[in-house]
C-alpha cells in the first residue's frame, strides 16, 4: 500500500483547477470519536429523524441490515440475511486480504486532490458484500453521518455483488442539524459480477455550507446490472461527483436516474459516464434539475465502443427563477453501428400546461406544484413505498422553499 | 346558465370572435357546427378563460355573475368544465391522480369511472403521454366525470375516437349530463328528467355525435360570428347538402 500512498501524496494539494475548489485546510481532521451503539433506538431523535430524511430508518422496516457511520466511527453495524456482509471497511480490510484486489482498483489515488486526501487520511467508510447467488427482498441502509461542525469526513466505500446475486442498496448521506460546514469526501468502488444485480440509491441532505466530492467507479460484468438513484433536493454549497462505470461484460446493463434540486447558494456538479465496452451492452442516464436561484451543472457521457450497443442520455430543466442549468450530453461513438441518442431540454413550466390543471379547479400555485412533483417524479425502480413518501415529503417542503 | 353578450375576441392581434350572442338554458344540450378555423374552439377557450384569447368587447354571464375577466380556476370551480381538443402531457403526474385531483367528492371511485370508459389500464401511465386521439377524448371525459361541472364544453368529443368505444363515449356525455335512461333507484324518469340542470355546448366537425347524444338546439359559426339558430340534425342536414357558405347566406 505504501506504493498507492505516494502515489496519492504527489498530487498538489493546491486550488483544484476543475470546478469550484474546496480548501482542503478549513476543515479539521480530528474528528468525533463515538462508540458502537447496539441497539438502534439509542440515537437520539434529531439524528434519528435527519437519517430518515435520507432513507435510513432506525426501525429497520423493511431492511435487511444497516450499517451507520456518525464522524469517523462506526455506529452500529449488522445484518439480518444471511450472504449479506457488511462491515467498517478497516475492518474489512484486515478480515479479507484479497480485498486488495478490489481497493484502488477503480479508483486511482492519484486522481485529484480528493482522492488523495481519501488515500492520505482515510476516516472509516463501509464494506457490503453479498455472496453468490444470494438475493436480497429487502434493501440493506448505510449512513455515513457528520456531527462535528468544520470537519472532514474521508470514506472509502467498497462494494461487490458477486455472481448471480442481487442487492439493493440505500445511502443516505445527511449532517446533523446544527452543522453548517463540513467536508465529506468519499471514494466509492462498485464491483458487479457476471448476471449480478445491484441497485443503489443515494440520498443527499447536507448542511448548507457543506462541501461534497464522491469519487466513484463501478464495474459490471457479464448480464450483470447496476441501478443507480440520486437524489439531492437541499441546499449544498458545492457538491460535485462524476461517477463512471464500466460495462465490460457481454450483456451488461446500467441505469442512471438522479433528481436534483438547487437552491439559491447551491452549486451542483453532476454527472454519470458510461462506457459501453462490451457486445449487447445497455445504458440508460436520466436526469431531471430544478433551479430555484442555484447552479446546476448536469453532465452525462455516453462511451459506446462496440457494434450493437444502446444508449440514451435524458436531461431535463426547470428553471423556477433565476439560476443555472447548464446541460452537458455527450454521446461518443467508437466504432459503426452503436446506437446512441441524447435529449436535453431546458426551460420554464409551459403555460398551457398550468392552464389545463385550473381548467380542472386548481388554482395556479397548486398547479404549478403539481407539474413540479410531476416533474421530479422519475419512477426509481425499487424503491421501498415508505422511502417513496419521505422523498413526496421532502419534494413537497422544497417546494415551499421554490415560490 | 351560459350567456354571452357581444363577445368580441383577438388572439394574436387578429380577431377571431366578431360579435358572438349565445343563451344556453339549464339543462340544455347546444351543438355549435363551423368549418375549420371558424373561430368555435377559441369561443371554448374564451369562456374558460385560458391566457392568449383576448376579450375586445362584451360579456359572459355563467349563472348570473360576469365571468369575462374571472381566473380559469374559478370558473372551474364554478361549475364550468371543459374536455379538451388537444391537451398537453403532463409528464409525471399518473392519470389516476390526475382524475383525483379534479374531483371535488374523496369518495369519487376512480377505478369505475375508468372502467366504465374502457381507460382502467391507463390510470398508472402519465396524463396524455402517447394516448391516441380517441385515447385523449375519453381521458378528458374520465376528468369530467369527476369534476361533475353545471355546463360541460365538449371539443369535438368524437374525433379520433374509433367505432367501439364512440358509443362508450356518448353514453358517457349522457351520463355526465344526467341524461342517461336510468334515473336512481325508486325516482320516477320524469321527475329524473325536470331536475336536470346540466347544461352543453359541443363543438362538432362532423355532427357524428349527434348519433349518440341529444342536442336540443344547433347553431353555426361562421367567420366569428353565429348564424343559424336551429333544430341540430336540421342544420347538420343543410351543411352536408350545401356546405357551410350557403348554409350561411341561407339563413342571414
Amino acid at each position: 500500500m505504501h506504493k498507492l500512498d505516494k502515489k496519492a501524496a504527489n498530487v498538489p494539494i493546491e486550488a483544484s483547477t476543475f470546478d469550484q475548489d474546496v480548501d482542503l485546510k478549513r476543515y479539521s481532521d480530528r474528528l468525533e470519536e463515538h462508540s458502537y451503539i447496539d441497539d438502534l433506538a439509542e440515537i437520539n431523535a434529531a439524528d434519528t429523524e435527519q437519517m430518515l430524511k435520507v432513507g435510513v430508518d432506525t426501525r429497520e422496516k423493511d431492511r435487511i441490515g444497516t450499517f451507520i457511520q456518525k464522524d469517523s466511527s462506526v455506529l452500529h453495524c449488522k445484518t439480518k440475511q444471511d450472504g449479506v456482509e457488511v462491515m467498517g471497511i478497516t475492518h474489512a480490510i484486515k478480515k479479507y486480504d484479497w480485498l486488495e484486489n478490489y481497493l484502488w482498483k477503480g479508483v486511482d489515488p492519484d486522481t485529484d486532490k480528493y482522492t488523495r486526501q481519501a488515500k492520505l487520511k482515510p476516516t472509516e467508510g463501509y464494506f457490503i458484500r453479498v455472496l453468490p447467488g444470494v438475493k436480497t427482498a429487502y434493501p440493506i441502509q448505510s449512513c455515513l453521518y457528520i456531527a462535528k461542525e468544520d470537519s472532514a469526513q474521508n470514506v472509502h466505500n467498497i462494494v461487490i455483488a458477486e455472481e448471480g446475486s442481487e442487492l439493493h442498496i440505500i445511502t443516505g448521506c445527511a449532517t446533523a442539524p446544527h452543522v453548517v460546514s463540513g467536508l465529506h469526501v468519499g471514494v466509492s468502488e462498485f464491483y458487479i459480477k457476471r448476471g449480478a444485480k445491484l441497485t443503489f440509491t443515494m440520498i443527499h441532505n447536507w448542511g448548507k455550507e457543506v462541501a461534497v466530492r464522491p469519487r466513484t467507479v463501478a464495474y459490471v460484468e457479464e448480464d450483470g446490472v447496476l441501478v443507480s438513484n440520486y437524489i439531492s433536493l437541499k441546499h449544498v454549497r458545492t457538491l460535485q461527483m462524476y461517477p463512471t462505470t464500466y460495462l465490460n461484460g457481454k450483456g451488461a446493463v446500467a441505469r442512471f436516474n438522479s433528481v436534483l434540486v438547487a437552491p439559491t447558494g447551491s452549486r451542483l456538479d453532476i454527472g454519470s459516464r458510461i462506457v459501453l465496452n462490451a457486445p449487447e451492452t445497455r445504458a440508460e442516464i436520466i436526469s431531471r434539475a430544478i433551479t430555484t436561484g442555484g447552479v446546476i451543472i448536469a453532465r452525462g457521457s455516453l462511451a459506446g465502443k462496440y457494434p450493437g450497443v444502446k444508449a440514451h442520455l435524458e436531461c431535463k430543466g426547470l428553471i423556477l427563477s433565476d439560476g443555472l442549468i447548464h446541460a452537458i450530453p455527450e454521446l461518443e461513438g467508437h466504432v459503426a453501428g452503436v446506437e446512441m441518442s441524447h435529449e436535453a431540454a431546458v426551460g420554464k413550466i409551459a403555460r398551457e400546461e398550468i392552464e389545463y390543471l385550473m381548467a380542472r379547479g386548481l388554482d395556479e400555485e397548486a398547479a404549478i406544484s403539481t407539474i413540479v412533483r410531476g416533474f421530479l417524479n422519475v419512477d426509481i425502480e425499487g424503491l421501498p413505498p415508505s422511502l417513496k413518501k419521505e422523498l413526496d415529503i421532502a419534494i413537497a417542503e422544497s417546494e415551499k422553499d421554490m415560490f | 346558465m351560459l350567456r354571452i353578450e357581444n363577445l368580441r375576441v383577438e388572439v394574436g392581434g387578429k380577431e377571431i370572435l366578431k360579435d358572438v350572442n349565445l343563451e344556453i338554458p339549464p339543462g340544455e344540450t347546444y351543438v355549435l357546427f363551423g368549418p375549420n378555423g371558424s373561430g368555435k374552439t377559441s369561443l371554448m377557450m374564451t369562456i374558460m378563460g385560458f391566457s392568449g384569447y383576448i376579450v375586445t368587447g362584451g360579456k359572459i354571464i355563467f349563472k348570473g355573475q360576469d365571468i369575462t375577466h374571472m381566473p380559469i380556476h374559478e370558473r372551474a370551480t364554478l361549475g364550468i368544465g371543459v374536455s379538451f381538443q388537444r391537451p398537453p402531457t403532463i409528464h409525471g403526474l399518473k392519470t389516476r391522480s390526475m382524475v383525483e385531483l379534479c374531483s371535488k367528492n374523496p369518495e369519487t371511485d376512480v377505478d369505475k369511472l375508468a372502467a366504465s370508459l374502457n381507460l382502467t389500464e391507463f390510470l398508472d401511465r402519465d396524463v396524455n403521454e402517447n394516448f391516441s386521439g380517441g385515447e385523449i377524448k375519453r381521458c378528458e371525459l374520465l376528468q369530467l366525470m369527476a369534476q361533475e361541472p353545471d355546463l360541460v364544453l365538449l371539443d369535438e368529443p368524437e374525433s379520433g375516437v374509433d367505432l367501439v368505444n364512440i358509443s362508450l363515449v356518448g353514453e358517457s356525455i349522457n351520463r355526465l349530463l344526467g341524461r342517461k335512461l336510468d334515473p336512481p333507484k325508486g325516482e320516477c324518469h320524469r321527475n329524473f328528467i325536470e331536475k336536470r340542470a346540466k347544461s352543453a355546448l359541443v363543438i362538432t366537425h362532423t355532427g357524428y355525435i349527434l348519433d349518440y347524444i341529444t342536442a336540443d338546439k344547433g347553431q353555426v359559426l361562421y367567420d366569428g360570428v353565429i348564424c343559424c339558430r336551429r333544430n341540430a340534425r336540421e342544420i347538420l342536414k343543410w351543411i352536408h347538402e350545401y356546405g357551410y357558405r350557403e348554409c350561411v347566406q341561407c339563413t342571414n
